[in-house]
């Protein structure tokens, strides 16, 4: 049957399985939406900014665990998506982006609202496509939505000419997919696998650090069991987060730049670290050269660049860590490691990282456990970046996956809001709780207006100290307390929110804080809380860029102001 | 240690690959000395050889940022391996009635060509390994080079069978989403 290229597109999302597209109108692009009408089962949500429609689609992807899906016009529309787009490629997370183009004959000409997106996004896409011919429309959407999930999932850009929507050709949706460079490795070298099973039997003090690569996988049994029959302690990265419940006796929290002192204190004392779907980052890994002295490293990861970029790796597997792990517990016996884990057990007593202190005045910490005492565990949690997300990280218990929706890699301020509608989008039924700094916040204010409009239920802490947080805490730790450009004015956030259309309410004393978070989650639709925190509260812990993950800042006392920052070590940030 | 190593990568002759390589080249910091790219024996892929200075570690890395590229085949580093590594430069030297003579003599010694002769230049073609190209450069220099072109290192190992067994050109997907 012949088709326009937007009737194709359409259709191959259809068949694809896509149900929301978050996305903004343009000339280049507005074939497409003359289009969607006819297919009534792609529900399209308009954004207030083509950076919230990436975003939007990302915080879907991972709520739900399919691919998430937006949409912009070419030129301006198509550069604001590139920051959701790099975010979504640094997490590795399944987001679709389709742009408009300008029509063929202007392609290179300096067009009204040409870019060349598809160049701009090369270093920031898993692959991309700029569509000339619509005949080969429908195939490269086959091939876009196999991409962007199997393997190392990334994002996959399709740039589209206007003409080449309004072109007609045959549609043929293919059943098969031609791709000779890309065979993703799923299952374990079995001599690596035994290898691996050798070192973790015979371990005095092994450890394992699990990533997001768990949760993409949906490898939690296979974790789990590995844990406990081999008794082994799991320590998680910022974005493996509820791939291990943290209740669980031998869930050591997260490590890292903010980490708990005591997981990384077991990093460190470790004899074999089972790395499973992580990739050494620098904020997980701190100083590279004082990172696990003592242990040979067996690094489980789907994509083999990983594997030695960073540290150097004992036993490297290749492989889908669902099946990897499989087939490695065949392998590993039941055993005890009681005087390891009653080390750990001691240092977590006398390194109680997440101890609130006493305090009159309103606490950050204070604000997120109540949140996590009254969800008890049962909501989604997006955060924003910098303290606020430090904070949600330290101050929840996580037991499920994908509980914790956070921007890691790139460390992207502004998800919070259009990554949180996302979520719930995708998870109507789930409790979603943004958690923003006042900062990050002002970035994406404007999603305010898609939640009122798409009726979306969000409930909104605003983590409000007035001064963008993390860069402050720098400032004082390292630049003398010279606050440059941090302290930061923002709106009345409850008549802002009370202008869109949602109630809320300010909070400034901790008698105020329950009250007002069981007010957010009676109410039917979306709610927005303004607490005014204590303003100069610092993350701890903290390891100081350029140190190991030993040197760990566990409060204020121990602060040594560096007043000259010339005598920061050579790190990265 | 640094070392110079060769790289081969057969890619796909589609939109964009050459320049996602660049891209990559440039963003993660690899010195490239030289990348040669043409047809190979397979319909619808491109032969790259790439001449890189790096240490092991860092070019093991190259390869493996490289075979992540979608339509990028097969990679190898072939330095270690048996090879046939070749280049060719076309040189226009400067040449009087007085000179041309010498010139010829040096380049039949080189078993180089003569492919175009002008009233006061000569111009020389020439195929060999670097040494050889390095060493008739040096000679023609004190005549005076007004222009040189040199393609680059392409190599390819001594015997063996082919870098892509016939049966293996194409893996066909059925495009299920990976799911255990």
């Amino acid at each position: 049957m012949r088709m326009t290229g937007a009737q194709i597109l359409c259709e191959g999302l259809v068949k694809e399985g896509v149900e929301v597209i978050f996305g903004f109108p343009g000339g280049a692009i507005l074939p497409l939406y003359d289009t969607l009408p006819q297919y009534p089962q792609l529900r399209h949500i308009l954004v207030r900014h083509e950076q919230g429609a990436a975003h939007a689609a990302d915080g879907y992807a991972r709520a739900t665990g399919k691919v998430g899906v937006c949409m912009a016009t070419s030129g301006p529309g198509a550069t604001n998506l590139v920051t959701g787009i790099a975010n979504a490629y640094l997490d590795s997370s399944p987001v679709v982006a389709i742009t408009g183009q300008v029509a063929r004959p202007f392609i290179g000409k300096d067009a009204f609202q040409e870019v060349d997106i598809s160049g701009i996004t090369l270093p920031i896409t898993k692959h991309n496509y700029l569509v000339l011919d619509v005949a080969s429309l429908a195939g490269i959407v086959k091939e876009a939505f196999y991409l962007v999930q199997t393997g190392r999932p990334g994002p996959i850009l399709i740039d589209i000419p206007r003409d080449v929507f309004i072109d007609q050709a045959e549609f043929d949706y293919p059943t098969d997919i031609d791709l000779p460079g890309y065979k993703p490795t799923l299952q374990g070298h079995p001599a690596q696998i035994k290898k691996a099973a050798k070192l973790i039997n015979e371990a005095q003090r092994p450890l394992i650090i699990a990533g997001r690569g768990v949760i993409i996988s949906r490898a939690y049994e296979g974790l789990k069991q590995l844990a406990e029959t081999a008794q082994i302690p799991v320590v998680t990265t910022l974005l493996g987060i509820g791939c291990f419940p943290e209740s669980h006796i031998l869930s050591f929290g997260m490590l890292g730049m903010h980490g708990m002192a005591y997981a990384n204190m077991a990093v460190e004392a470790a004899d074999v670290i089972i790395a499973v779907g992580m990739r050494f980052d620098d904020r997980a890994t701190g100083k590279v050269s004082g990172f696990a002295p003592y242990a040979s490293i067996i690094h489980i990861d789907i994509d083999p660049a990983e594997i030695g970029k960073n540290v150097p790796v004992a036993v490297p597997i290749v492989g889908d860590v669902k099946l990897v792990l499989e087939a490695l517990n065949r392998l590993i016996i039941s055993t005890e490691h009681v005087d390891w884990l009653q080390q750990l057990g001691d240092w977590q007593k006398c390194h109680p990282s997440t101890a609130i202190r006493d305090c009159e005045g309103l606490l950050p910490q204070f604000v997120i456990r109540k949140i996590y005492e009254i969800t008890q565990g049962e909501a989604i949690i997006v955060t924003g970046v910098g303290q606020n997300q430090m904070w949600a990280a330290q101050h929840f218990c996580y037991d499920k996956p994908n509980s914790l929706i956070s921007s890691g890699g790139l460390g992207t301020m502004g998800f919070e809001l259009p990554a949180a509608l996302g979520a719930k989008v995708g998870c109507p039924d789930t409790t979603v709780w943004c958690i923003a700094g006042d900062g990050g916040f002002q970035m994406t204010i404007q999603e305010l207006a898609t939640v009122v409009q798409e009726k979306v239920a969000i409930k909104i802490a605003i983590i409000n100290n007035g001064y963008l947080g993390m860069v402050r805490q720098w400032q004082e730790l390292f630049y003398g307390r010279r606050y440059v450009a941090t302290p930061l004015s923002g709106p009345d956030f409850v008549k802002i929110a009370e202008a869109y259309g949602i109630p809320g309410l300010r909070v400034r004393r901790k008698a105020e804080v329950v009250p007002a978070i069981v007010r957010a989650m009676e109410e039917q639709g979306p709610f927005l809380i303004d607490f005014m925190v204590e303003p100069e509260e610092n993350v701890y812990p903290m390891v100081t860029p350029g140190a190991a993950l030993t040197e760990v800042l566990e409060g204020p006392k121990e602060v040594k102001a560096v007043s000259d920052s010339a005598e920061l070590p050579v790190s990265n940030i | 240690m640094t070392t110079k190593h060769t790289i081969v990568a057969l890619v796909e002759d589609k939109p964009g690959v050459l320049t996602r390589m660049a891209s990559l080249f440039r963003r993660r910091g690899f010195n490239i000395e030289s990348i040669v790219v043409g047809r190979s024996e397979l319909p619808h892929l491109s032969r790259m050889t790439i001449v890189i200075s790096g240490s092991t570690a860092m070019v093991e890395q190259l390869r493996k940022q490289l075979d992540k590229i979608i339509n990028v085949v097969k990679v190898f580093d072939i330095t270690e391996e048996d090879t046939v590594a070749r280049e060719l430069a076309l040189i226009k030297v400067e040449a009087t009635s007085a000179t041309r003579s010498e010139i010829i003599q040096i380049v039949d010694i080189f078993r180089a060509n003569i492919v175009d002769v002008a009233p006061d230049s000569v111009t020389v073609e020439v195929t060999g390994d670097e040494n050889k190209i390095d060493s008739l450069c040096n000679l023609l220099r004190g005549f005076g080079i007004r222009e040189m072109t040199r393609t680059g290192r392409i190599a390819m190992t001594r015997g063996g069978p082919g870098r892509l067994p016939v049966g293996k050109q194409s893996s066909k997907a059925q495009g299920k989403k990976q799911e255990a």
